[in-house]
């Protein structure tokens, strides 16, 4: 089964630790997380349960067609109050409960004092293609 | 028989089977499945003019293709056009593909994509994995750009700029996986010096040569980072080096200077320094000053300001900073160095920050995030 985890800069539930912007940590505290983030990554690769992992920038604007002819209209940047995604993993694992898991993990980075964020972390099931034998 | 050989040998046979009228996409599809025979019988067999026997084999199966498809007259008049094998001639073919593949109609990224598939001989697969799509994106990517340029003749003379610049684009990808497309750029940008003798060719190729001579030193453990100031000097490729210095040498006794000599230049400076502030920012920022009278490029203007920081002092640098738009890539950056420099950590830790939000690739966001947290620490130290 695939899942979705998603990072979001903003929006989800509110946050359970302040941990501060990660500019006011210590040069040590970031690179002790930015570490973990790619020691999280290669595990999941070793146990062959990464699909995909990629960042995205703070950038983002919401576009839709105005009609034939006409340009796209465009809301401009987000504005403060939009959820803004940070970044995914793809994951491919057994089960729900083990994608529950992997996405504990990830919240578990360290921050400020070597302590875990909490980061909020949304997992999304992928949908399947029915299967073509019913057994 | 190496693979290399025969890569190097693929765009010199898809040049000649297109200038004896083949279309593009079906001449690629004949090189490609005589590579394949060529894998198969060469090793019982080998040939004594390997590019021949591909031309003559490729030609064959255009041939076959052609016929499959046309009517009996057809066939026969495509007999009669069949060369006599025997030595394949000019190489100025291969210049011709590099134009055609590097067409200012082209996207840039459709126009790599061909570059290395038809010049560079690489598959599909290998070019996916370079660029890490699926390969069916990229075989897209790859039939789209060969409609697009499907009947542009092929005797016109190309813009040598835009294939520089393609060429550049392919190095500047080119970090890892399957295929190092820095090395795979380099080899091409050697072929193409060899071809043309253009200083601005050998100036690309020097560039090339002094970065990736100090490519291993670029990033610590983890994929981090690492500015030019914190390298481990004793790890730069002096082979490279070297061979950059060489090649940077002759194109300038040419006399006809241009963007990449003028950046191989800076490179070169910074190649030959024992450390930062060992460095000849001052013929750093007349090299700098050449640039921006060739190029007129902001980017350029950004990047000299930091070198008339290190010539000059961080307030000079600043003034230098006058008309450059603040919205330009790395500008906060640059600006947040400067700023430190100064001494005025807490607009600089602000400007860092700022910088790390606009990062466009993830090392960069993460080294400017640290240097954000370095300086605030400081500032409470």
């Amino acid at each position: 089964m695939k899942y979705l985890l998603l990072k979001h800069y903003r929006g989800g539930p509110a946050p359970v630790v302040d941990h501060g912007p990660m500019d006011q940590w210590t040069p040590e505290e970031v690179d002790a997380h930015v570490q973990y983030m790619r020691d999280f990554g290669d595990r999941l690769q070793e146990k062959g349960e990464l699909v995909d992992v990629q960042a995205l920038t703070p950038e983002g604007t919401f576009v839709r067609f105005d009609g034939e002819g006409r340009p796209p209209v465009t809301d401009g940047p987000f504005a403060e109050t939009k959820d803004l995604i940070a970044g995914w993993y793809i994951i491919d694992v057994e089960s729900w409960d083990r994608a529950v898991e992997v996405a504990g993990d990830l919240s578990a980075a360290p921050g400020p004092g070597g302590k875990p964020i909490h980061e909020w972390l949304e997992v999304r099931p992928f949908l399947t293609a029915p299967p073509a034998v019913t057994d | 028989m190496n693979e290399s050989l025969l890569r190097e040998l693929v765009p010199a046979v898809i040049g000649v089977l297109v200038r004896r009228g083949a279309d593009f996409a079906s001449a690629e599809d004949a090189v490609q499945e005589a590579l394949i025979r060529a894998l198969e019988t060469w090793p019982d067999d080998p040939p004594r003019d390997p590019k021949a026997w591909l031309v003559t084999a490729a030609w064959r199966r255009l041939l076959d293709a052609t016929r499959a498809e046309a009517s009996r007259r057809d066939r026969e008049l495509a007999v009669e056009v069949e060369p006599s094998a025997g030595p394949a001639p000019a190489t100025d073919d291969t210049l011709r593909l590099y134009f055609l593949c590097a067409h200012p109609t082209l996207p840039p990224a459709s126009a790599v994509a061909l570059t290395l598939r038809a010049v560079g001989g690489l598959t599909t697969r290998q070019i996916a994995t370079a660029y890490l799509v699926p390969e069916a994106t990229m075989a897209q990517r790859i039939s789209r750009a060969k409609r697009r340029i499907a009947g542009l003749p092929l005797d016109q003379p190309g813009d040598l700029g835009t294939v520089l610049r393609m060429l550049y684009l392919v190095f500047n990808e080119g970090y890892g996986g399957d295929v190092d497309l820095a090395a795979e750029a380099i080899r091409l940008t050697r072929q193409l010096v060899a071809l043309t003798g253009e200083p601005e060719a050998a100036g690309l190729l020097a560039l090339m040569l002094l970065h990736h001579a100090r490519r291993a030193s670029r990033t610590g453990p983890g994929g981090r980072l690492v500015p030019l100031a914190e390298q481990d000097r004793s790890r730069w490729d002096t082979r490279l080096i070297a061979d950059g210095v060489r090649v940077l040498q002759t194109a300038l006794a040419r006399d006809r200077l241009g963007e990449y000599q003028a950046q191989a230049a800076i490179a070169a400076l910074h190649a030959d320094a024992p450390t930062t502030e060992e460095t000849d920012w001052v013929q750093i920022v007349e090299w700098y000053d050449e640039l921006l009278r060739l190029t007129g490029s902001p980017v350029v203007r950004l990047n000299r300001a930091v070198a008339v920081g290190e010539a000059d002092g961080p307030r000079a640098g600043m003034a230098a900073l006058a008309g450059v738009s603040p919205r330009l890539p790395r500008y906060a950056a640059v600006t947040a160095y400067l700023h430190e420099r100064a001494g005025d950590l807490e607009q600089a830790a602000k400007l860092y920050a700022e910088a790390s939000r606009a990062a466009t690739s993830a090392p960069e966001r993460d080294h400017l995030t640290r240097e954000a947290a370095r300086v605030r620490h400081l500032l409470r130290g």
